[in-house]
């Protein structure tokens, strides 16, 4: 199942010249990137693994790219995504994040009903790989 | 990606290299560097030459003919305060005029900035250096201690293998710009031959002639409202003879230095002298005294750090 969180998620996967793009014009905003991955697509799982530090200073949308390569062949299956981080004061937060990378096939989430006192219902759901 | 696709349809079949030249605002930055910079003619030679190279190039990539994107990593060589820095930032300048840096700007470095205090520390840290470095110049100072060749176990070896990979692989990403004394950089380079052969430019900072210093030091001084009477000028030239034949000459920063010293001297000259209101010229006025009374004159040196403090 296709996990779509942040932004273009409805959109057909981003080309590496339409992540440069993207990634240009984080840069000409000032935010820093920074590339996160993971293998669990759970929503709740918001807190990826970093690769690397975020990416202060850059200027060009090559030194992410490199980077992305890098963390592509060191997890080619799992989900990487790009956070673009503001460091104004006032916002200090991530103002744009994308996926760019997913797994050849990606887990289902299955979802689970418990019955609770009363009436009640829990749902829960868990990734399953198919 | 459309821009190429037409560039393949319209066949260019004449190309104007002066204008070419006028409107890819090269001709601004040479004028500019010629403006602004004393002397160095064989640097601005160069630098023309790399110039015309880069439109021809370009004019050719725009003809369809084969091209290929020229090695553009120089070093420069020259004693203290040749002006390596400052012509370091032109070049940035105009590689991004000429389309061959995409952003153009200058990421100075030294040792500390690339080579880490352990192992694993080292790669990380130039490679994050190289990454802001990317779309624009590197410049590293003093690019010989990144190699120590007394001690085996240095890192500066390992900064040295990525910087040569980035080099090679990223030449259309990056260029870099080694500097240092021109004796430590042959030192340098012979012991590590795989950065000569991918350095096109060998570029030699002559040293500045007296005329010349004194050209500048009436452009720094002039750039601060500041100026010399006649026997003041009289004077820093017989400075700038003297201070040459003593340790530690330092070109333009030496020069820098004795002007920031002259006018330490003529603030104080002014409060000690001064009876009643001063007017601009007098505080813009540099006369000869406050040079004269420099210690180069009476024969010590000139203390880099300043009056009050002991000498070692």
């Amino acid at each position: 199942m296709r996990i779509t969180q942040g932004c273009f998620s409805f959109l057909p996967d981003l080309t590496d010249t339409q992540i440069t793009a993207q990634v240009e014009y984080c840069l000409s905003r000032g935010w820093a990137v920074g590339i996160e991955y993971t293998d669990d697509p759970h929503p709740r799982n918001t807190y990826w693994s970093m690769f690397g530090h975020p990416m202060f200073d850059l200027k060009d949308a090559k030194g992410v790219m490199m980077e992305l390569d890098e963390c592509r062949k060191a997890h080619p299956d799992h989900y990487i995504r790009l956070n673009a981080f503001d460091s104004t004061r006032g916002w200090e937060t991530v103002m744009m994040s994308f996926i760019v990378n997913r797994p050849k096939i990606e887990p289902e989430l299955d979802m689970t009903r418990t019955d609770i006192k009363g009436r009640s219902q829990r749902y829960s759901w868990k990734p399953v790989s198919r | 990606m459309s821009e190429t696709a037409a560039q393949a349809n319209t066949v260019v079949t004449h190309v104007n290299l002066a204008e070419e030249f006028e409107n890819s605002g090269v001709a601004e930055i040479l004028t500019e560097l010629d403006r602004e910079l004393v002397g160095l003619k064989p640097v601005k030679q160069r630098i023309r030459e790399i110039a015309a190279l880069l439109i021809v190039e370009r004019a050719r990539k725009s003809m369809g003919l084969a091209h290929d994107t020229p090695t553009l990593h120089m070093s420069f060589t020259g004693n203290p305060g040749t002006g390596k820095t400052t012509v370091a930032l032109k070049m940035a300048g105009l590689l991004h005029r000429l389309g061959y840096v995409r952003k153009g700007h200058l990421v100075s470095v030294t040792r500390d900035d690339l080579v880490g205090q352990y192992i694993g520390h080292t790669a990380p840290k130039t490679k994050d250096v190289l990454k802001r470095a990317l779309g624009g110049v590197l410049f590293i100072d003093e690019a010989y201690y990144l190699y120590r060749p007394d001690n085996e176990r240095d890192y500066g070896q390992e900064a040295i293998e990525i910087l040569l990979q980035v080099m090679e692989n990223n030449r259309d990403d990056l260029v870099v710009i080694l500097a240092g004394y021109a004796d430590r950089m042959d030192k340098f380079f012979t012991s590590n031959p795989g950065f000569r052969s991918r350095i096109a430019h060998h570029i030699d900072f002559p040293d500045y002639e007296d005329g010349e210093l004194l050209s500048i030091a009436g452009n720094m001084l002039g750039s601060q409202n500041y100026m010399f009477d006649d026997a003041a000028a009289k004077a820093f030239a017989e400075y700038i003879t003297m201070r040459r034949s003593q340790p530690h000459f330092a070109n333009a920063r030496s020069i820098r230095n004795a002007l920031d010293r002259a006018r330490l001297r003529q603030a104080n000259r002014l409060f000690e002298s001064a009876t009643g209101p001063v007017d601009a010229k007098a505080l813009s006025t540099i006369s000869e005294v406050d040079i004269r009374k420099s210690r180069v004159f009476s024969g010590g040196l000139d203390d880099p750090m300043g009056p009050g403090r002991p000498r070692s």
